[in-house]
This record gives C-alpha cells, sequence and structure tokens, in this order.
C-alpha cells in the first residue's frame, strides 16, 4: 500500500505534464498553421498588390527587339493564362491554392519547360546542407567562446570580443569574397565556384564526394565565422547578467563548487541564446543566401538570383515561398526544443 | 539628461563607436570639398585603372625638362621592361640550345641580357622549336635591343595640310619632368571602377546614400515600431492581441523575402534609393514594436502613471511625458540597430539586383553589386570591391560598438 500512492502522484503528475505540454505544443502548432496561411497570402497579394500589370512588365522584358505587335499580344496572352491575372482575383487565389497543394509552382520562363518545383527540389538539397550544420555550428562556436570571454574576462575578453564583434560586422557576402579571394585565387587551395567540378555529373562516386567537399569549405565557413560574432557577443553579455545574479552568490556563500555554478549559469544563458537563433534565423539564411551568389553555389540563393535576372517571375515566388517555409519549420523546431530544455515553460503550464 | 549623456560619454566602448562613425560621417562631409564634382562622371575608358597617380604622357612631352644622370635608371627600365614571362622564356630558350644556365639568377637583369647578347642567334633553330615560337623570340630580341641603344625618342605630328610627320620634341634617356609641372596629373588613391569612374569619390557618395538610407530605414522602422509598441503595451486588450498577431506573424516571415517580394514589384525605373528605404524600414519594425511593448506593459502600472492618470491627464501626454522618457534609451538603441540592418539590407538587395536604379545615386550595394558582376574579385581587381565591405563592415561596426556601449549604461547587470 505504502508505494501506491506516491507512484500515482507521479502517473497524475506525468499526465499533467504531458497535458501541459500538449497545450504548449498545440499552441505553437496553430501558429505554425496560421503564420504558413499569412506567408502563404504575403507570396500571392504582395505581386499582385503593386501598381502596373505584372504581365505586362513580364512581356515587355520578354519581347525586347520585337516589333511585331501581333507577336507581342501572343506572348502577353500566353502570360496572361499562365498566371491567370486575366481572372478575377479570388479565382486566382483558388488555382493558385490548388497548384500549390498538387505541388505545382508553374513553369520557368527562363529555363523552360523545366518545373519551378523541380529547379527548386534540386537547389533545396544543396541549401539545407549548407546552411544547417553552418548555423548550428557557428552558432554552437560563438556561444562558446561568448561563455569564455563572460567567465575568463581580462585580456582574452578585452582583445577578443571587439575584434570578433568586428568580424559579425562585415556583411556575409563580403566574408565570402574575402574568403573566396585568399583563399580561392590567391592561395589557389580551393576551388572558385560551383557545387563540385564543373567537368562533373553527380553520382556517388568518390571523386565526386571528395569534389563536393572541397567546395563546400569556403561557403561553409564564410557562414560561420560570420555568425560565430552576432551569437558570441549576445552569449557574453547573458553570461555576464547570469554570473551577476542573486542565486549564484547563494550558490558561491553556500560553496558550492564554481565549476558546478558555471554548469548552471551557462544553462540559464543558454536559453535566451537558444530564442536568439529562433528570431534571428530569417536574417541569416538570408544573408547567407546572398553569400551563396558569391561562389554560384548551386543553391536556393544563387537559383533565386538567376530568376531576378532572368526576370523569371514564377522561379522568384518558389523560392521565396520555399525560403519562408524553411525558416517557418526551423523556428517551429526551436520552438519545440525549447519547451523541453526551459523547465519553466513545464511550469507555466501548470498554472 | 546632462548627467545620462555625460554617463554615455563615459563607456569607452561607445566613444569608440562614436568616434569611428563621426569620422566616416566627417569624410563623408569633407570630401566633396577636396575633390568636388559629380561622383557618377565616368572619368576614365576601359575598366579597373589601378590605383596611382597618373600624368598625362601628352603634357609631359611638352613640359619643361631638366637632366638627371641616375646610376641604376638603365637597370630600373629593363627591369620593368622585361616581365617574368620573358625572362622565363629567355631561360627556356637558352635549354632549349644546350646553353649552360645552373649559374644565373633569373631577377639579375644585366646577366641575364649580356648572356642574352653573347648567345641569341636569329638563325638558329633549336629541337622542337616551333616558327611562332621562333618568331616570338625574334620580336623580344628586336625590343630588347631597340630598348637598350636608343637614347633618344622622337615624337612627331602629322601635319594637317601636307600630311608630312613633322618633329615635334626629343626625348632624351636622361630627361626628367616634375609632376608638379606637368598640366595634368591625377591621383586615383583607389582607382577606377569598371565604369571608368573614380572609385574613392564614388565610395564616400555611396557611403552617404547608404547611411541616408540606413537613417531614413530605421526611423521609418522605429516610428512604426514605438507607435504599435505603445499602443499594444499601454492600451492592452483587443488592440494587444491584434498589434501582437502582427508582430508574432512578421517576426517568423523572414523580411529577406518580403524584400524581394515587394522590391521585384516595383519597377527598377521607380525603385529611388528612398523607395528601398522605406520599404526596408516598412519590413523591418518587428524588434521595436516588441521591445518597446514589453517595457511599456512593465511601466503600465508604475504609481507616476497611475496619479497621471487619476489626475485625468490626456492619453498622449501620458505617454509623451510619464512613458516615453523612461523607453528613450530602449527606443534609441532599436535605432541604432535598425540603421545598421537598413544599409546591410540594401546592400543585400542590391547584390541581387533589386536595389536603388544604378543612374541616380551610388550606394555601397550597388558599387559592391556592379565590382561583381565586373568579376572584379577574380580579375584582382581589389580596389572595387575591398574598401566597400570594409566600409559596411566599420559603419555597422561603430554602431554595434555605440549600441553595446549603451546597453552597458542603461543594464547595470551587463557592466564590466
Amino acid at each position: 500500500m505504502g508505494f501506491t500512492l506516491p507512484r500515482s502522484r507521479f502517473l497524475i503528475l506525468g499526465g499533467k505534464a504531458m497535458k501541459g505540454y500538449r497545450k504548449y505544443f498545440g499552441k505553437k502548432i496553430l501558429w505554425f498553421v496560421i503564420t504558413f496561411i499569412v506567408a502563404l497570402l504575403l507570396n500571392f497579394i504582395l505581386p499582385r498588390l503593386m501598381p502596373g500589370d505584372p504581365v505586362a512588365a513580364v512581356t515587355a522584358k520578354q519581347a525586347q527587339g520585337l516589333s511585331e505587335a501581333s507577336a507581342v499580344k501572343a506572348i502577353y496572352d500566353n502570360y496572361a493564362r499562365e498566371f491567370g491575372t486575366n481572372k478575377p482575383m479570388t479565382e486566382q487565389f483558388v488555382t493558385y491554392m490548388t497548384n500549390l497543394f498538387h505541388g505545382d509552382m508553374g513553369t520557368s520562363f527562363s529555363q523552360y519547360p523545366r518545373k519551378v518545383s523541380d529547379i527548386i527540389g534540386n537547389a533545396i538539397g544543396w541549401t539545407i546542407s549548407l546552411q544547417l550544420p553552418a548555423i548550428l555550428i557557428g552558432w554552437l562556436l560563438g556561444n562558446l567562446l561568448g561563455a569564455l570571454a563572460a567567465y575568463i574576462r581580462k585580456g582574452f575578453d578585452k582583445v577578443l570580443m571587439p575584434l570578433t564583434l568586428f568580424f559579425s560586422s562585415i556583411p556575409a557576402f563580403g566574408m565570402a569574397v574575402i574568403l573566396l579571394v585568399v583563399f580561392a585565387i590567391n592561395l589557389k587551395v580551393a576551388p572558385i565556384s560551383g557545387g563540385y567540378g564543373f567537368d562533373m555529373i553527380p553520382n556517388l562516386s568518390w571523386n565526386f564526394v571528395l569534389s563536393v567537399i572541397q567546395h563546400y569549405q569556403l561557403p561553409f565557413w564564410s557562414i560561420v565565422i560570420i555568425s560565430i560574432g552576432g551569437q558570441a557577443v549576445g552569449m557574453r553579455s547573458m553570461s555576464i547578467y547570469e554570473l551577476n545574479a542573486d542565486y549564484v552568490k547563494y550558490a558561491r556563500f553556500l560553496g558550492i563548487k564554481d565549476r558546478k555554478i558555471v554548469g548552471y549559469v551557462f544553462r540559464n544563458a543558454m536559453l535566451p541564446q537558444v530564442t536568439g537563433l529562433a528570431l534571428s534565423l530569417g536574417t541569416m539564411v538570408g544573408g547567407a543566401l546572398v553569400a551563396e551568389i558569391i561562389f554560384s553555389y548551386p543553391g536556393l540563393g544563387t537559383t533565386m538570383y538567376q530568376g531576378i535576372t532572368m526576370a523569371d517571375y514564377p522561379l522568384i515566388s518558389g523560392t521565396t515561398l520555399i525560403i519562408t517555409v524553411m525558416v517557418l519549420i526551423a523556428t517551429f523546431v526551436l520552438d519545440i526544443v525549447y519547451g523541453f530544455i526551459d523547465p519553466r515553460v513545464k511550469a507555466a503550464q501548470f498554472d | 539628461m546632462k548627467n545620462t549623456i555625460r554617463q554615455v560619454f563615459h563607456s569607452p566602448k561607445f566613444v569608440v563607436g562614436f568616434c569611428i562613425f563621426m569620422a566616416i560621417l566627417l569624410t563623408m562631409l569633407i570630401y566633396p570639398f577636396i575633390n568636388p564634382g559629380n561622383p557618377l562622371k565616368m572619368i576614365g575608358l576601359g575598366t579597373f585603372a589601378k590605383p596611382g597617380t597618373y600624368v598625362s604622357l601628352y603634357d609631359s612631352v611638352t613640359t619643361e625638362t631638366s637632366i638627371f644622370k641616375l646610376p641604376d635608371a638603365d637597370a630600373k627600365r629593363l627591369d620593368k621592361f622585361l616581365s617574368s614571362e620573358d625572362r622565363v622564356s629567355m631561360v627556356n630558350w637558352f635549354t632549349a640550345v644546350g646553353i649552360d644556365i645552373s649559374t644565373l639568377d633569373i631577377t639579375d637583369t644585366n646577366a641575364l641580357l649580356s648572356l642574352w647578347k653573347a648567345n641569341y642567334d636569329p638563325a638558329l633553330k633549336p629541337k622542337g622549336m616551333t616558327k611562332a615560337q621562333r618568331n616570338y623570340y625574334n620580336r623580344l630580341n628586336d625590343s630588347l635591343n631597340a630598348a637598350s641603344t636608343s637614347d633618344t625618342l622622337t615624337v612627331t605630328e602629322v601635319d594637317a595640310s601636307s600630311g608630312e610627320t613633322v618633329e615635334k620634341a626629343k626625348i632624351g634617356v636622361n630627361d626628367y619632368v616634375n609632376v608638379g609641372n606637368v598640366a595634368n596629373v591625377k591621383t586615383l588613391p583607389l582607382g577606377t571602377d569598371n565604369f571608368g569612374r573614380d572609385t574613392l569619390k564614388e565610395l564616400v557618395a555611396a557611403c552617404g546614400t547608404s547611411i541616408e538610407i540606413g537613417m531614413i530605414a530605421g526611423a521609418v522602422a522605429t516610428i512604426i515600431g514605438l507607435l504599435l509598441g505603445l499602443l499594444a503595451g499601454y492600451l492592452g486588450g483587443m488592440v494587444d492581441d491584434l498589434i501582437m498577431f502582427l508582430t508574432n506573424i512578421f517576426t517568423v516571415i523572414p523580411s529577406f523575402v518580403l524584400l524581394i517580394l515587394i522590391n521585384y514589384s516595383i519597377n527598377q525605373d521607380q525603385r529611388g534609393a528612398t523607395t528601398v528605404a522605406l520599404v526596408i524600414g516598412l519590413t523591418s519594425w518587428v524588434w521595436t514594436a516588441r521591445s518597446v511593448r514589453s517595457q511599456v506593459i512593465s511601466l503600465r502600472n508604475r504609481d507616476h502613471v497611475n496619479l497621471s492618470r487619476l489626475s485625468g491627464h490626456s492619453l498622449p501626454r501620458i505617454i509623451l511625458t510619464d512613458i516615453l522618457p523612461y523607453i528613450a534609451s530602449y527606443v534609441m538603441m532599436a535605432f541604432i540597430l535598425q540603421v545598421s540592418s537598413g544599409i546591410l539590407a540594401e546592400a543585400q538587395l542590391s547584390l541581387l539586383g533589386l536595389g536603388p536604379k544604378t543612374t541616380e545615386v551610388p550606394t555601397l550595394g550597388l558599387m559592391m553589386n556592379w565590382a561583381m558582376l565586373y568579376s572584379a574579385h577574380l580579375n584582382g581587381s581589389w580596389w572595387a570591391y575591398f574598401p566597400v565591405i570594409m566600409v559596411i563592415a566599420f559603419i555597422s561596426f561603430s554602431l554595434n560598438l555605440m549600441n553595446t556601449g549603451l546597453d552597458q549604461v542603461f543594464n547595470p547587470t551587463l557592466r564590466d
């Protein structure tokens, strides 16, 4: 009988905790869905809100040098049909949504007759495998450096922090250009552009993998170096803030070992950094996408750039949507992770 | 107020950042007086002239000369004349005809030349050498002879009426002109860009436009964010819910994507610097709104605000006198960060080809964009892109330093 009470209490608590988490995650999922819908709406409405006829603009760009009016008219009609701009707004939206639902984002102008979803499908893997590890590693290294700077202070802090702040002030594309010039052109230790050797066909041979790894280095490090700086500065202030907190003084007073206190302090300082990462993800991804262009890395950034220079409207619209969805999903995942690591989230759900 | 400012200027970080920023601003203000004129004027034909001082060849012919006999003049001339490729091909010739060159130092011009003069024979046909290669060596030999024998160059002019060439001037090997006496000398500290514009002049003007874009974007974002934050925080209830709904959504949707979509929809010829700045401002108010709201919520129920409310003061007055002064420092900090991110946003947009139109004003992003389009980074024209990157870095570095300094002044827990 003696064992039943704590056990049942544990069960009740467990059930409550689960319910708490369910409430937290339910809320997060709801937000995710709402934001997703708004993003879709914006992607649809923003270009159509602008004064002027987008189809006319596209036609003008495509029909440069054509003097025959009927040919221009044919191009115009074709694009009007493709976009459905000759139909009312609501009907356009329904077609847009049904097409999207079937994974159809239209046909690219510049790489006709390739489908936009096909082009993006090829690019997305490159971008994710470049940016996800780079941003995560930059974040981890930055936090480590910031925590060290806060803990050691003195010379380390005085020299390193202004330096990190300066490095984080260099825009991602600038860092990309500098790395490119130093390592690829002057030292010739890395390839200049692309995601793999220009003379290769993607396959799973050693040569190809090696080439991919070589081409990966410069874009990867340019993103890492940039993100280290910002994170380190944030982590340093958070850690200093926590190191000055009352519980640290109390713990020192109790004679708890320094190492143990530091562990607590950095765990607490990390939490805002996770939120910070979630909030700054969009900016970081944006910067990294522009850096891709410098290396002509075959990811979404370069694809989008091609779309812009070629006035390929469906391609731009498709890439922006995919980038938004990627950032949304990443933020959502971070929110979920945060829910697990922050004890306060659990506690808050009991109230 | 005075005390706060004094406190702010005691923070070393703020002072360093402030000084860098002021130095940039001062350069921007003063440089146009030193080097006036339209920064977008294409002064050079051809792309990417190297940094340095350019002396008019035409004018120096007619400039009064002085004669100097400098001992190392010949050697220097030959050094410049013989490119490293020429030296290598000379050595190749020696090996092809089987001359011992084990003791030869390729950088020693005199030794190389005397060996060449002693051994070169145009009639020789080394094994495996094509006719084109032999012709190349003939030309090299001719030009070497010309360079080391002629003591004077004659400048001639074609007479327009008779068509005869008339001797205009003789230039001796020991003639020098004083650069100060030559009518046209142009110093280009950063060379020219791909259009042949003076890069430094353009950079200074671009820096001004970019800071202006940053300021406008920052001001717009701060005003919108401040208004929304104040309303949400102070009024609460439905207004708060609605504003927070918007804010939460726009926090997650990357402003980068919105910027691309909006800027792409505005036609290139309507996209002035101000328009781009406004669009950047319109998409980046979220942070300010968030932090202002949380500050206002913590202020809303303070005694002095309640007292003001009980005294029947109007909403604008309460906000202006009881709330704004308390959040002014946060707003200032947010503004500084917005300026910095506005400059960066413009640069990124321009790199994507969605920046301001190119014909009116130079901006840092546009300069970067053109340098990249003309592959300045691949052909070694560092002056076209590196100063631009450094200027962007220094502007945002100074702003970030100022921000960190302010943060430490207003949050005592962060102080060193």
